[in-house]
């Protein structure tokens, strides 16, 4: 008996099936692959030598320095943000608990627009502690620390949100097991929680670090955009494009197209290897 | 009464709890204090007649409608793309779901410039609909295609795990009670999906209010017409115009605390009328 005589009464027609499967796809294609083809396409307008060249200019080199600088702070202290929220969280029954959690996730609702204001306004040269600080020669505003802050703002959910539903189902028995066997916290921590957690850990940190690398709102705000000095990747785009240096902008994007890309796969991988290990309620 | 803490034998209460306070007041909560603060010392007042001028209010408004479309767009959109992830198998589906996550792993200035690179009149898709006469970047169109891109994956996302939860008896029953596919689709699985669809959407429509980055490049950012609240902002803090930054900052965080309310409302609502979900 073919499929066309015989079909299972809890699924479509094969002709239903296919317009939907057709219009997600070229949906998708159009929506979302569409743009990132077109950001290769664009780099490479005049061949790659211009577009190599282009990423060797020092203020391009000098943004993508400052970058991996930001990250390279700001990831690891969200990292051991998440980790103690999380320890914390799940460890220890408080009142309060959901409100906390609130708090936690608030950045997500915030216009990273807003986000920049509220450290301007919070740091810069107007408000009582910012001039302390520049008093004191330590500027935050248009420089270093406030791009740090901006972008640990944005970011800073990412990694306790993964870590706080697995740390939940886990529970605390094996804790309390290695505690009773007269461990210390420590010795519990990086011996027993640390491997359980450590897939949904970096999985966290993956996403936590893409978002860091391309913001461009929030430290677009905060940056003063001083080129060479606290011009990040996506500020640099966002003046070469507008002065017409077309491949410029499009080649530095498509850094940041690789580098999201690269995320992704890993992403993939740790979802296909390690999905037991990962909060599986929620994907992004 | 519930004691404010509870005796535990577990270790690490004071750093963890230390660490955590600490690097949420100085990272999320003070800040967001002092624009608080601002907008108390510039008075409701102060902050309405900010607010209250014809540039504002037509950002404000732009910004909350064309979200409020690209956030219906993504649910519809969404739901679809959730199902034929979960329900069937076909080539190339593992490629169409990770392509969801682009919009989340895409820096948004990359988003940006992509898209007005493809929407312009000399792009190729702005080429195609330039021979209809239809103008998309540089106008309202531009920014509702940035808004539907960004806010893409939240939906779908959602409403995966809750498909794949879906038992097929439920189906089966509906099924065998005579009614049709299309029946059983509408009456009972689109119901159990929809509070995770609600939850997505809001998650979206929050998105889409604040995006900055992947609009401004495709905006055109002409005032009264194309110029999102994000941008005026800016615009606002580039004069050192720190009042009136602050207080259309305050008018974008109520609003969409106000929405995200609102959502919450109707999940708790739609919860308590399916029952079981």
């Amino acid at each position: 008996m073919s499929d066309a005589t015989f079909r299972p009464a809890t699924e479509e027609t094969p002709l239903a099936r296919r317009i939907l499967i057709g219009l997600a796809a070229t949906g998708l294609a159009i929506l979302v692959l569409a743009p990132l083809v077109a950001v290769f396409v664009e780099a490479l307008r005049v061949g790659i030598g211009a577009a190599l060249e282009s990423l060797t200019h020092k203020d391009a080199w000098a943004a993508i320095k400052l970058t991996l600088t930001i990250a390279a702070i700001s990831v690891p202290l969200n990292a051991i943000f998440g980790v103690a929220a999380a320890w914390f969280i799940t460890k220890f029954d408080f009142r309060g608990k959901a409100f906390l959690i609130t708090l936690i996730d608030l950045p997500f609702s915030v216009s990273p627009v807003v986000a920049g204001l509220c450290i301007v306004l919070t740091f810069g040269a107007n408000s009582a502690i910012g001039a302390w600080l520049v008093g004191n020669g330590y500027p935050i505003v248009f420089a270093m620390p406030g791009i740090i802050l901006a972008t640990m703002f944005v970011t800073f959910p990412f990694v306790a949100r993964e870590l706080i539903p697995v740390m939940i189902e886990q529970g605390r028995a094996e804790e309390e097991a290695a505690l009773t066997l007269g461990a210390g916290g420590w010795r519990v921590f990086w011996t027993v929680t640390l491997p359980n957690i450590r897939w949904a850990l970096l999985y966290g940190v993956l996403l936590c670090n893409a978002r860091a690398m391309g913001e461009f709102g929030a430290v677009a705000v905060v940056s003063g955009k001083i080129r060479g000095e606290t011009a990040t990747i996506p500020t640099t785009i966002e003046m070469l494009y507008q002065e017409y240096l077309s491949v410029a902008a499009f080649t530095l994007a498509a850094v940041l197209a690789l580098l999201a890309l690269v995320t992704l796969v890993l992403k993939t991988l740790l979802e296909l290897r390690h999905a037991d290990q990962l909060a599986a309620t929620h994907r992004h | 009464m519930r004691p404010m803490l509870n005796r535990s034998p577990m270790p690490g209460l004071g750093l963890s709890m230390g660490i955590t306070l600490t690097m949420l007041s100085l990272v999320v909560l003070i800040p967001i204090g002092a624009l608080l603060l601002k907008g108390a010392n510039y008075g409701l007042a102060g902050i309405w007649e900010t607010v209250n001028r014809e540039r504002v209010w037509s950002a404000l408004f732009l910004s909350f409608r064309l979200s409020l479309i690209a956030a219906l767009f993504n649910l519809v959109f969404g739901v679809l793309l959730a199902w034929v992830l979960v329900r069937y198998r076909f080539p190339g589906r593992r490629l169409l779901d990770a392509a969801v996550d682009l919009p989340f792993a895409l820096p948004t200035a990359v988003a940006g410039i992509s898209l007005t690179a493809l929407y312009a009149p000399n792009g190729a898709f702005g080429a195609l609909a330039a021979e209809i006469g239809w103008k998309i970047a540089y106008t309202q169109w531009g920014i509702l295609i940035a808004l539907i891109f960004v806010g893409l994956p939240f939906v779908a996302r959602t409403v995966q795990p809750v498909i794949e939860e879906i038992e097929r008896e439920v189906e089966e029953a509906s099924a065998t009670l005579g009614a049709t596919r299309l029946h059983t689709i509408r009456h009972v699985i689109l119901p159990m999906l929809l509070p995770a669809a609600l939850t997505g959407f809001a998650l979206a429509l929050a998105r889409a209010v604040g995006e900055y980055g992947s609009v401004i490049f495709i905006a055109g950012n002409i005032p009264l017409v194309t110029e999102i609240a994000p941008l005026l902002i800016i615009i606002q803090l580039e004069e050192f115009d720190y009042d009136s930054a602050a207080a259309i900052g305050i008018a974008m965080l109520l609003i969409s605390f106000a929405m995200l309310l609102v959502i919450n409302l109707i999940q708790v609502w739609s919860r308590r009328r399916i029952g079981h979900v």
